[in-house]
């Protein structure tokens, strides 16, 4: 199949530009995205593309974009909503639990609400107050959203088009860290990564890595120096790519393999993607277990700027020490 | 497009639109819209038939048949004035929580209305060839929702309008100005509806706002803003069948402040005797717009007090009819809570379900709420 090399933020480009072309009732706004391109470029091209009525500046008021999103919605429409980071959405809240997660309920699948809202996600990319937030666990653990999170430009552009395609409102994290990070031969046209489904980067026999978004490639760089320390350790490293509904049956089945879990993420500990994980784990694979169910996370605390940043983010020492504990654990 | 209210009006001079006076005698002849005389007496039945249905559902909330209510009573001018010149199946209504008479208007049917107070969600499911959005509890948010829905309608060129409304309370959510402004940028088929009845809860008026008047708050967004007397039922069809037609021709949104007062309590379980002046409340009840409109009526040998006997009698049988419809109708089967969360039920939602329905089969008794 024919295809292009491409990074995550021309992936969201891609993806948009055939979402486009394909539903005529897609449009996408948020702060900045018309004419510029949005402050990381990833709708650059659409407005000239396809007009300022598709692709367009919206005032900056972030419970606006979404509440006119749901009227969108509600009448036919597909909007894309972009939040230029997330920790500057969040006047959104209201509308995304309080309306967008309820309307199908409400209406008893009379209104559904099919809206996509991308949101820039994660820290290590220097920034300031609230531009490194990761709080998907506010959204995972709100009924009638689906939450998903990639970190290659193939599943970039593939889960998108099923969040647009979804009948169900879905939010796309983008991990910032990675939009310019690497590249990838992306296949040209429509295709779609199924929304529910994890992707296993590696096989192995010792122990069962969880992660997603930039970790992904913070778990590998850990893994790398693991195996090449200890030929004999193999390690299952999962990518989740959808947070929910997350894939219950790949991580159970690679735990009972494995025995052992670690669960990766920047975000906040407590009340977490991996509080969730590790107790759906507990529940399904008690007796398989040859360690208890670990994790390496992010701190409660609020997200530091630069110069605090490297002690908050898990990095590739931190989930080496991690995964050394649990390989080496004894009952 | 030539018109009578909208840029005529001026909300910074206070100038408000009034048609008939207190009693119901026109003071604004050349204002009287041109209405049927049938519509009409449609329009005052509506307006009957919300008011005893809301006397109801006092009643029986009393015994705890409804889990609460809002009631419209003193404001069914402004709601059936302003959901009138909707063309139904074509327009959108996006209401708030106190709209008993608009929704009638739009053509919710009252079974809908009372299964909501209930507590089932199907009463905020309309029938088809009906475009209205179920009860808004978090206010604000459906005047974004207006107008999403509105850029719908442009974007499609399909030609409906969306109207929405919330209460002066409402005016102080930033979505109201976020949603104004937007409409106004792309020149949205939307109306702007704000029934100022005076009293958020227990705040009043005078503690929401110092603006002059609602009406005002419109005009740093450039959409149009006319206030009307509210409780004239005249004045605000008048306008409002303007303004649907102004946003409907392309000339963009238009906000109306519909300067009426909430005659009930807040909601079945607030007292408004604790924080509310008396004179102030007699005084209200002088300016009743179903008497008004009565009263004009009268005047033009429409109507009179063998017609309205009979018109009472058999709106509370419809009442007590759809009541009894709606309580026989309201329980739901266990996966009716799951069913309609996502298009298809989740993995997880589909285990959480099955979880549900092994739990409640071998344990039927322990079906919490009010049962």
């Amino acid at each position: 199949m024919a295809g292009k090399v491409l990074n995550n933020v021309k992936a969201v480009s891609e993806a948009l530009d055939v979402a486009m072309d394909k539903w005529k009732e897609v449009v996408v706004y948020g702060e900045d995205a018309g004419f510029e391109g949005g402050v990381f470029r990833a709708t650059e091209g659409l407005q000239a593309k396809y007009g300022e009525e598709r692709c367009f500046d919206a005032p900056i008021s972030e419970a606006m974009f979404v509440g006119v999103a749901l009227g969108m919605a509600m009448n036919k429409m597909k909007p894309v909503v972009e939040i230029q980071f997330e920790g500057l959405g969040w006047a959104s809240l209201q509308n995304i639990l309080g309306h967008m997660g309820r309307m199908r309920n409400r209406t008893r699948g009379k209104l559904p609400t099919p809206v996509v809202i991308r949101m820039p996600m994660g820290g290590g990319i220097r920034a300031l107050e609230l531009h490194s937030e990761a709080m998907e666990a506010i959204y995972a653990h709100t009924p009638g959203i689906k939450v998903v999170c990639p970190s290659t430009p193939y599943d970039t552009k593939g889960l998108i088009l099923a969040a647009i395609e979804s009948p169900d409102p879905v939010i796309v994290f983008e991990p910032t860290k990675l939009y310019r990070a690497f590249k990838q031969e992306v296949p040209d046209g429509f295709y779609t990564v199924p929304i529910g489904e994890a992707f296993k980067i590696q096989e192995g026999n010792d122990l069962t890595v969880v992660t997603y978004g930039a970790q992904t490639v913070d778990c590998q760089k850990a893994i790398e120096q693991l195996e090449s320390k200890n030929p004999d350790i193999t390690i299952e490293l999962i990518d989740l790519r959808t947070l929910k509904p997350w894939d219950k049956k790949m991580v159970f089945e690679s735990v009972k393999k494995t025995g052992r879990l670690l669960v990766v993420h920047e975000a906040i500990r407590s009340f977490s993607i991996s509080s969730e994980i590790i107790a759906s784990v507990n529940e399904e694979c008690f007796e398989y277990l040859k360690a208890p169910l670990s994790r390496c996370t992010g701190y409660d605390i609020v997200i530091p700027f630069d110069s605090g940043e490297g002690y908050h983010q898990p990095n590739p020492t931190k989930i080496l020490v991690k995964m050394e504990e649990l390989l080496s654990y004894k009952f | 497009m030539k018109t009578k209210f909208i840029n005529v009006f001026d909300p910074l001079k206070n100038e408000r639109v009034e048609i008939m006076d207190k009693d119901g005698k026109i003071i604004n002849p050349k204002l009287v819209p041109d209405i049927k005389d049938k519509d009409l007496i449609d329009a005052y039945k509506l307006m009957n038939l919300s008011r005893r249905q809301d006397d109801f559902q006092n009643k029986v909330q009393r015994q705890g048949r409804l889990l609460s209510f809002l009631s419209s009573t003193g404001q069914e001018a402004s709601e059936v004035g302003y959901t009138l010149p909707l063309i139904k199946g074509k327009d959108w209504f996006a209401s708030g929580y106190r709209n008993n008479a608009a929704w009638l208007t739009a053509g919710m049917p009252m079974r809908n209305i009372m299964l909501y107070w209930m507590g089932n969600e199907y009463g905020g499911k309309a029938p088809d060839g009906v475009n209205s959005l179920p009860p808004n509890i978090i206010i604000g948010s459906q005047y974004t929702q207006a107008t999403g829905i509105a850029f719908a309608e442009k974007y499609n060129k399909t030609g409906g309008v969306a109207v929405t409304t919330t209460g002066d309370g409402g005016m102080s959510e930033g979505e109201t100005y976020e949603a104004m402004n937007f409409a106004k940028l792309h020149e949205l088929p939307v109306i702007f509806i704000c029934e100022n009845n005076k009293w958020a809860i227990s705040t009043p008026y005078a503690k929401s706002t110092k603006s002059i008047n609602i009406a005002s708050k419109g005009i740093a967004t450039g959409v149009p803003s006319v206030k009307v007397d509210g409780n004239d039922f005249l004045a605000v069809y008048a306008v409002a069948k303007e303004a649907v037609e102004f946003a409907r021709t392309g000339n963009g949104p238009v906000f109306i402040e519909c300067d009426t007062y909430r005659l009930g309590a807040h909601s079945s379980s607030d007292n408004p005797k604790i924080y509310r002046p008396e004179e102030e409340f007699q005084e209200a009840l002088t300016r009743d717009p179903l008497i008004r409109l009565k009263n004009y009526l009268i005047e033009k040998g429409l109507w009179d007090q063998k017609k309205q006997d009979k018109l009472d009698k058999e709106q509370d049988e419809f009442i007590q009819k759809e009541f009894e419809w709606a309580e026989q109708n309201k329980e739901y089967p266990l996966e009716d809570i799951f069913d309609y969360i996502y298009a298809e039920k989740t993995p997880d939602l589909e285990e959480q379900y099955q979880e549900a329905k092994a739990f409640f089969q071998a344990h039927p008794e322990a079906k919490g709420g009010h049962h």
